[in-house]
């Protein structure tokens, strides 16, 4: 059986007509993610005893999907990938994944990140390193490496992520996939393990934008457990996509896209950059207008620092919680003090306790001015410039990274200074809270590569519009990886 | 003494009127049970988020207004970092004074030993309460319920200058607290807790120039009116002797802490090791625009507070000052006292029987207004009984004294006990000739000039009606009916 390869429409279809029931998609998904466990180690934890649902006219229903382990699970184990939340079997769900539940969608694992959502490479969870199922030497990026890795292989049509710097995005990209964080505030973060909350954004990892759309649907909602939620139940985003872009307009930034920006440039950026411009071309013939426009190139590299600043702030403040006294393995220790200090040692990687460090630095009174402050000023500068971007564009679109997914063995986390900004400014995407989205668009090395398609905040619908045109025009739409020999 | 003594107060008075917590959905209120009143978010586990409570800032804000601070276009909410056992979430949701607080520079005018003073209020700010701790030889534990608690902070400039002062202010501040219907301000139950500042400088300098101040002492946690004025003695005492010894200048600024069983102060740090406390804006509570018209709609329905009420007894009602400070004491007695005036009782005589015998019961059972039965309406109607001659006022006080305790109506109790005083002339003037008619040997002894056998005949009457009769009619019948034998 091989529905868990198929887009949502198509199972749902399936389930309908009675060609499957709910019990054999689960047992048929379940039976994928042992053999995606073996093979990528992308889950933390199994659902074996995952019950099937009701079949409705809810798209959703019976149909199995996977959570990012970040999300609070009521009864199933929570770990945020990390060894300080190892044991945590939360007594509430997150709201996005009660929405979710509420339309009959069935939990079938929870999916491995990087500590936290605190990395980019998924090779910090506390289970180990997750494989690219397109290559298992190579990386899936992260931090929503598991659910990225687990919707390429085809354990289901699609997974929970979150997003607070590139988490849905970049993955996606480096696994072939679509990844979509829709506005700020659209989705609840109840029950979301923060990381950086003025950034953090759920969404969703899937194999094609109508699929995105409908996930999305289903996830999103005013919740009042979430001030920062607005409403949007007169946004139907999957019953919006008719892919009409004629006249649409749309901009990419030169001092990001032009090789000749990049005088090291290897043959993948030199390939994935090239791919680009020719994604560009299929724009241009769907009846886009598309313009190359300049940004003030000082700005663009400030922006993997004031990410740095903004997101280690709020994380140190965020994980303050984390001392094992009310959850949490509890340490020893001769007072309360020491108690906490050696559960922190103990169960924090050395990235994360890096970046508290950093976070730490940064909102101290003598250097918060310079530091946090500025971040915060330039934080607003770059989300000006943006939105400026959108009062003539309906979108910005540009490459995902610098190139396919990274070799796990001899790349490191450090960033090569030339290529900083492109591969990080999928953060101003945070920064503004807009909606944005990551489509295949692709090959280089045999790896797939992805562009990503950027709005202005609440317009998500034109966003998911252009990806869905765009998509239709390439060939990449709902692909199972097959791993690179 | 060569000295002059500037007090400055931080004054945290819970906000009791509310249903639920500050930022949480648990219910606010005292109780002994531990650990009863908590939702998640009140223990920090991952995922939770605050929620402002209107009610709570409505109450802030009703606050603000009355001390004449100004309040802020925007409202904010800061983090405050530390690590402690009873702050699970590792910060505390407060404001600091940028960006504004609920309210920033007011004064207040307060009264001191029959004198006015005003004292300015640098800010008020809106935070959330701490859990709470006991300790145990074998350890401590921790009660969430008050974990959330709205917690109002005063900040005063140091305009006191004595422990009189000081407490005079806070039991004004209790009086408005309790009047706007903001808390029940009971340091009993842990709701009002302050820190003081105490320092001293030579008489006759300018004192609004601070750099004639002298250094500047903290003293945390004194939790009773009671506490604050000994801290302040103990303080400004061990000051002086410092300057006596000439050791004054060797004392750095520095935090104390009261010790209630020692009756002293004991040093906890110097301001070089003050916490850095690393505050920066709350993400997960968007900015609060205040509008102009919920501000007005406040404003307008001010309830009326000590001073303005006690003015209306003394000059509508004609009640003394010294029964009006009485009566606006504490407001429950206030709400008792003008409800029988809206009921119809006389105020004189509503005042007399509240002063008198009303708080004088409560003081000897020990009980408040709010434990009693009686009930405003229970109170006119018996003033009535009285006004109107139904009953003599002795009777009246054996009546109130059993409408106390059994909430029933005076009527009621009237007529069980058959004590209706009976003012029907002729009726006395039947009886008054009986009880002649069985004395002749008295009416002679009254002819023989003896007229005091009058009160024996008198009494006569009032055994035979069992003292129903109205003791002023009976003993004029008798003196007229005893003339006629």
């Amino acid at each position: 059986m091989n529905y868990m390869s198929k887009s949502i429409e198509e199972i749902h279809e399936a389930l309908k007509s009675g060609e499957v029931t709910s019990e054999e998609l689960i047992k048929e998904s379940l039976q994928k993610s042992y053999k995606l466990q073996d093979e990528c180690n992308a889950f933390v934890t199994i659902i074996d005893d995952a019950k099937a649902t009701k079949v409705t006219d809810e798209l959703l229903s019976g149909i199995p999907y996977g959570v990012k382990d970040n999300y609070s699970t009521k009864g199933i184990l929570s770990t945020g990938s990390s060894n300080t939340l190892k044991d945590y079997v939360p007594f509430f769900t997150a709201t996005a994944i009660k929405n979710l539940e509420s339309k009959g969608a069935v939990a079938v694992n929870k999916t491995v990140l990087d500590e936290f959502g605190m990395g980019g490479t998924g090779t910090t969870g506390h289970t180990g390193v997750v494989k690219n199922p397109w290559d298992h030497l190579r990386m899936c990026a992260g931090s929503s490496s598991g659910s990225a890795a687990a919707v390429a292989a085809g354990v289901y049509p699609y997974a929970t992520g979150s997003d607070t710097g590139d988490s849905i995005r970049k993955p996606a990209a480096y696994c072939g996939i679509v990844g979509y964080k829709p506005t700020y505030g659209m989705i609840s973060r109840y029950g979301l393990f923060p990381f950086a909350s003025s950034l953090d954004h759920c969404g969703a990892l899937t194999r094609t934008v109508k699929d995105a759309a409908i996930v999305v649907d289903g996830m999103k909602g005013i919740d009042k457990n979430d001030m920062t939620s607005f409403d949007s139940k007169d946004m139907h985003l999957y019953d919006s996509i008719d892919g009409n872009v004629t006249g649409k307009k749309l901009c990419y930034i030169k001092e990001l896209c032009d090789i000749n920006m990049y005088p090291n440039a290897d043959d993948e950026l030199k390939a994935h950059l090239e791919n680009f411009m020719s994604t560009i071309e299929k724009c241009k013939s769907l009846g886009m207008d598309v313009e190359e426009v300049s940004v003030d190139e000082t700005l663009l590299k400030a922006s993997p620092s004031v990410y740095v600043v903004i997101s280690c702030a709020e994380a140190t403040s965020n994980m303050s919680n984390l001392t094992g006294f009310i959850f949490g393995p509890r340490s020893e220790g001769d007072k309360w003090d020491l108690e906490m200090k050696n559960y922190r040692t103990k169960g924090f990687s050395p990235l994360i306790k890096r970046r508290f460090v950093i976070g730490s630095y940064v909102l101290q009174s003598q250097n918060k001015d310079r530091y946090f402050h500025n971040a915060q000023r330039v934080r607003r500068l770059l989300v000006d410039k943006w939105n400026e971007l959108f009062e003539k564009y309906d979108a910005v679109i540009l490459p995902v990274g610098s190139g396919p997914a990274k070799k796990l063995e001899g790349s490191k986390d450090a960033l090569d200074k030339n290529t900083a900004a492109l591969e990080d400014h999928l953060q101003i995407g945070n920064f503004g809270g807009f909606p944005s989205i990551t489509i295949p668009n692709g090959f280089v090395s045999n790896l797939p590569v992805g562009v990503n398609i950027t709005g202005k905040c609440y317009d998500d619908i034109n966003v998911l519009n252009i990806a869905y045109a765009l998509e239709s025009s390439m060939d990449y739409k709902n692909q199972i990886a097959k791993e690179a020999k | 003494m060569n000295y002059d003594v500037l007090i400055g107060l931080e004054m945290h008075c819970e906000i009791s009127e509310t249903n639920t917590k500050v930022f949480s959905g648990a219910r606010n209120s005292f109780t002994e049970n531990s650990n009863t009143n908590i939702r998640p978010v009140d223990m920090a586990f991952p995922g939770t988020l605050p929620v402002v409570n209107k009610e709570a800032v409505k109450k802030s804000l009703m606050a603000s207004m009355i001390l004449g601070c100004e309040q802020p276009e925007y409202l904010y909410f800061e983090r405050k970092n530390y690590y402690y056992p009873d702050l699970p979430k590792g910060f505390q949701i407060t404001q600091e004074t940028k960006p504004a607080p609920i309210g920033s520079y007011g004064k207040l005018v307060y009264e001191c030993n029959g004198e006015e003073k005003t004292v300015r209020i640098n800010n008020l700010h809106l935070e959330e309460d701490a859990a709470s701790s006991d300790h145990y030889p074998s350890g401590s534990r921790i009660n969430y319920n008050r974990a959330g608690v709205p917690l109002l902070e005063l900040v005063t400039e140091p305009d006191f200058h004595s422990a009189d002062e000081a407490v005079a202010f806070l039991e004004t501040m209790r009086s408005i607290y309790q009047y706007a219907g903001i808390s029940e301000a009971d340091s009993k139950k842990g709701q009002v807790r302050c820190d003081v500042n105490v320092s001293i400088m030579e008489k006759g300098v300018d004192a609004s120039d601070p750099n004639n101040w002298g250094t500047k002492v903290e003293i945390k946690n004194v939790n009773s009116f009671g506490g604050v004025k000994d801290a302040i003695n103990y303080e400004i005492q061990r000051q002086l002797d410092l300057k006596e010894d000439g050791k004054y200048d060797e004392m750095e600024q520095q935090t104390r802490r009261w010790d209630e069983e020692s009756g002293t102060t004991i040093y906890m740090r110097s301001k070089v090791d003050a916490i850095d406390y690393k505050y920066f804006v709350e993400p997960n509570i968007p900015k609060l625009k205040l509008s102009k018209k919920w501000l007005d709609e406040i404003r307008n329905n001010l309830p009326r507070l000590a001073s303005e009420r006690k003015e209306t007894y003394i000059n509508e009602y004609g009640i003394s000052n010294y029964d009006a400070t009485i009566l606006v004491k504490e407001k429950p007695v206030a709400e008792f006292f003008e409800e029988c005036i809206d009921l119809g009782a006389n105020p004189k005589s509503a005042s007399n029987w509240i002063t008198t015998n009303l708080l004088g019961s409560l003081n000897k059972l020990d009980l408040t207004i709010n434990d009693i039965k009686l009930t405003p309406s229970m109170l006119v109607s018996l003033i009535k009984l009285v006004d109107n001659k139904e009953i003599s006022s002795k009777q009246a006080k054996e009546v109130f004294a059993e409408c106390l305790t059994s909430g029933k109506e005076p009527k009621d109790i009237v007529e069980e006990k058959g004590m209706k005083q009976m003012s029907d002339e002729g009726e006395i003037v039947r009886i008054a000739n009986e009880v002649l008619d069985e004395n002749p040997d008295v009416i002679v002894q009254y002819k023989n000039g003896r007229n005091n056998v009058v009160d024996y005949l008198v009494g006569q009457i009032m055994k035979k009606t069992r003292g129903t009769a109205n003791p002023s009619i009976a003993r004029s019948t008798m003196a007229s009916e005893i003339e006629k034998r």
